[in-house]
């Protein structure tokens, strides 16, 4: 099962409304409230029966590749002293954990009998991980992506358009993520009939939970994995990058409850937490609504949102998820962050002692391996979130460097 | 009394609101329009709060709102520049802004503020009624601030019966599926909701707002409702012709 047992009441599973802590809710305009009213009073349902539990898992199993492996990076782990576990999302089908969620998304948007999917993306890999859906399901798809992101993500904007998405810029503030999700909700609100397959644990309840759940694969497979592997399922430690969070809510997912594995989540730091250009979110945030969900969210003292910046265009997000920022809150998670030279840093080093290109999201988890002491014994595990062919634009700009 | 529901207590026809952003098109402009309107016979005023992500308007209220924050607005100074009409003001204003902005700024401190300025009704979009139950009703009812809430083609009857019971001035009615700049004439699937609304007979009053624009609009909205709310097309008008020629857009939608 990808959900927890009913009767575990975990403290990191929303109440009724939608809340993690204090953060979650759904503060929607009322032209949304049927829509994710249905959702809500639906998606466990969904998500539980056996009818859906069967399809996903196939899908997941033949389709995306699934299980991807957990591979002791050998070399690595030599260099920083620990067991250094990677798990391996980047060997998913079109290159990213994303399409976890859009596979199972995209089962609860026909079985709620939708037909047009709409989708926001930052890097590039929830857009093309949902256009993949939706060419495999015959939906009509319509993707919003920041300007800024459709230039510096090219190779995703031509796979979506050949997986036959719509994909349309989002021009308004700093043409990235947070607008392209601005769009999206617009778009949404004048198209009620469209089904919102959001691309991250952010938005109004239920999306968190929901995305949350259809990640949780990666911490399911982990378990078993390690337990093959090490003995026990449980690691010591867990490290995932985090812009909105989705691939570290599903590599965290299955160990919240306990409490001795320690839970890293990595931030941006873009040009330094306090150059004035980073995406450092639980850094530099204070409590605030964005897109829906009352989480930490980058602001002035009038609440009006500040731009983020990262080199990484699925990381250079002004919030987070609020199940991340109950995770920040209540001190479960850690929470560190890397600067756009570390993680390109760390992907170089990757590529040359172990032979994988990691997306430069993912090397912002990888670089911080750099700036934590390990016990000899340590198992630590490495959600490898994306695979780098869509940053090699960046990369190549670096070798010539 | 609230000073929305007094007004529609004197007039409850062709009650006419104009929405308009703070600090647009000029910093200082916030209180010459507002005198503007007045002078020129609008019966209420939505004083739009700007916010750098407004997701429930257009790109016409977007721009505006950008322009206004980058002339330097804020709630500082959009709350000096109301005080200083305070006592010369006569026409009902209202906060139009987004719960954010009432949420960093510190909410009671929001409150206190808008009453400071002779406010005493506000429109939050992205507050949801479950939100204002749990939470909100009883600060706004602390600072005596009334709570206008939306209505959409969407909304269950249910849901329109619980809004109008917690409503004391008027409830919004959103036009159609669409956010505030919506073009064009008014469908007869828009007639069909409008004459729904009006056959539950409400106890709240009922004012038209998203996609009014012009006379015709209005005139339209007016025969199923008390009144109707012109926001973006005269955010255009403000940005073509500027603050001396008001008359000029309201004047034809009033005769």
């Amino acid at each position: 099962m990808i959900t927890q047992n009913k009767d575990m009441k975990s403290k990191f599973h929303p109440d009724k409304n939608g809340y993690f802590g204090q953060f979650g809710g759904a503060f929607i305009p009322e032209l949304l409230h049927p829509n994710v009213q249905e959702l809500a009073d639906n998606y466990i349902q969904i998500i539980e029966s056996s009818e859906f539990q069967i399809e996903y898992k196939d899908l997941l199993k033949e389709y995306v590749g699934r299980p991807t492996p957990l591979y002791l990076a050998k070399r690595l782990s030599e260099k920083y002293g620990a067991h250094v576990y990677l798990k391996r999302e980047d060997l998913c089908h079109t290159g990213a954990h994303k399409i976890n969620n859009t596979v199972g998304q995209i089962l609860i948007a026909k079985k709620l009998g939708k037909t047009k999917i709409i989708a926001e993306t930052g890097a590039g890999q929830h857009g093309v991980a949902t256009a993949t859906v939706c060419a495999l399901m015959g939906l009509e798809c319509t993707v919003f992506m920041g300007e800024k992101d459709i230039v510096r993500q090219a190779p995703n904007v031509t796979r979506m358009k050949m997986l036959g998405a719509k994909v349309v810029p989002a021009t308004s503030g700093s043409k990235t993520l947070k607008d392209a999700t601005n769009e999206a909700i617009r778009y949404w609100i004048q198209h009620p009939e469209t089904f919102y397959l959001i691309g991250s644990v952010v938005g109004p309840a239920p999306h968190p939970d929901m995305v949350a759940r259809l990640q949780a694969i990666i911490s399911e497979e982990m378990k078993w994995q390690l337990k093959e592997k090490t003995g026990k399922e449980n690691p010591d430690t867990i490290i995932a990058c985090v812009g909105g969070g989705s691939n570290a809510a599903g590599a965290f997912y299955h160990y919240l409850d306990d409490e001795n594995v320690e839970l890293i989540a990595v931030e941006a730091a873009g040009l330094g937490v306090h150059s004035g250009e980073s995406a450092a979110t639980s850094q530099l945030g204070q409590v605030g609504i964005i897109h829906g969900s009352k989480t930490i969210l980058m602001q002035d003292e009038y609440g009006q949102i500040v731009e983020p910046y990262s080199i990484s265009a699925g990381l250079d997000y002004p919030g987070v998820g609020p199940l991340h920022a109950f995770l920040y809150e209540s001190g479960r998670a850690k929470f560190m962050s890397a600067t756009d030279q570390e993680a390109l840093d760390a992907a170089f080093e990757l590529t040359k002692i172990e032979g994988i290109i990691p997306a430069l999201e993912t090397a912002h988890a990888l670089a911080v391996l750099d700036k934590i002491t390990f016990r000899k014994d340590q198992v630590v595990v490495v959600n490898l979130s994306g695979r780098g062919d869509k940053d090699l634009e960046i990369y190549t700009k670096y070798l010539e460097a | 009394m609230n000073s929305i529901q007094e007004l529609l207590q004197k007039k409850d026809k062709n009650v006419l609101s104009i929405y308009f952003t703070c600090g647009y098109p000029n910093l200082e402009d916030t209180t010459n329009v507002i005198s503007a309107l007045g002078e020129s016979g609008v019966d209420f005023i939505e004083v739009g709060l700007p916010y750098s992500d407004p997701l429930a308007d257009g790109p016409t209220i977007q721009e505006s709102s950008h322009e206004a924050l980058e002339n330097g607005i804020n709630l500082d100074v959009i709350f000096e520049q109301l005080k200083t009409i305070k006592e010369t003001n006569k026409t009902p204003l209202i906060a139009m802004g987004y719960l954010n902005q009432l949420l960093k700024y510190g909410e009671d401190k929001f409150c206190q503020a808008c009453v400071d300025c002779g406010i005493d009704t506000v429109i939050l979009p992205d507050l949801p009624m479950v939100e204002f139950e749990n939470h909100y009703r009883q600060l706004f009812d602390k600072y005596g601030l009334t709570n206008i809430f939306l209505i959409t083609p969407h909304t269950s009857e249910d849901r329109i019966r619980k809004i109008d019971s917690y409503s004391k001035a008027f409830i919004y009615v959103v036009a159609s599926a669409s956010i505030t700049g919506a073009k064009g004439e008014i469908s007869s699937n828009q007639i069909g909701y409008f004459e729904r609304i009006r056959a539950m007979n409400l106890q709240s009053k009922l004012i038209i707002g998203f996609g009014i624009s012009d006379k015709t609009t209005f005139n339209t909205a007016c025969s199923y409702a008390n009144g109707a709310i012109v926001g973006s097309a005269f955010i255009k008008h403000l940005g073509t012709n500027g603050i001396g020629k008001i008359d000029d857009f309201i004047k034809p939608i009033i005769s």
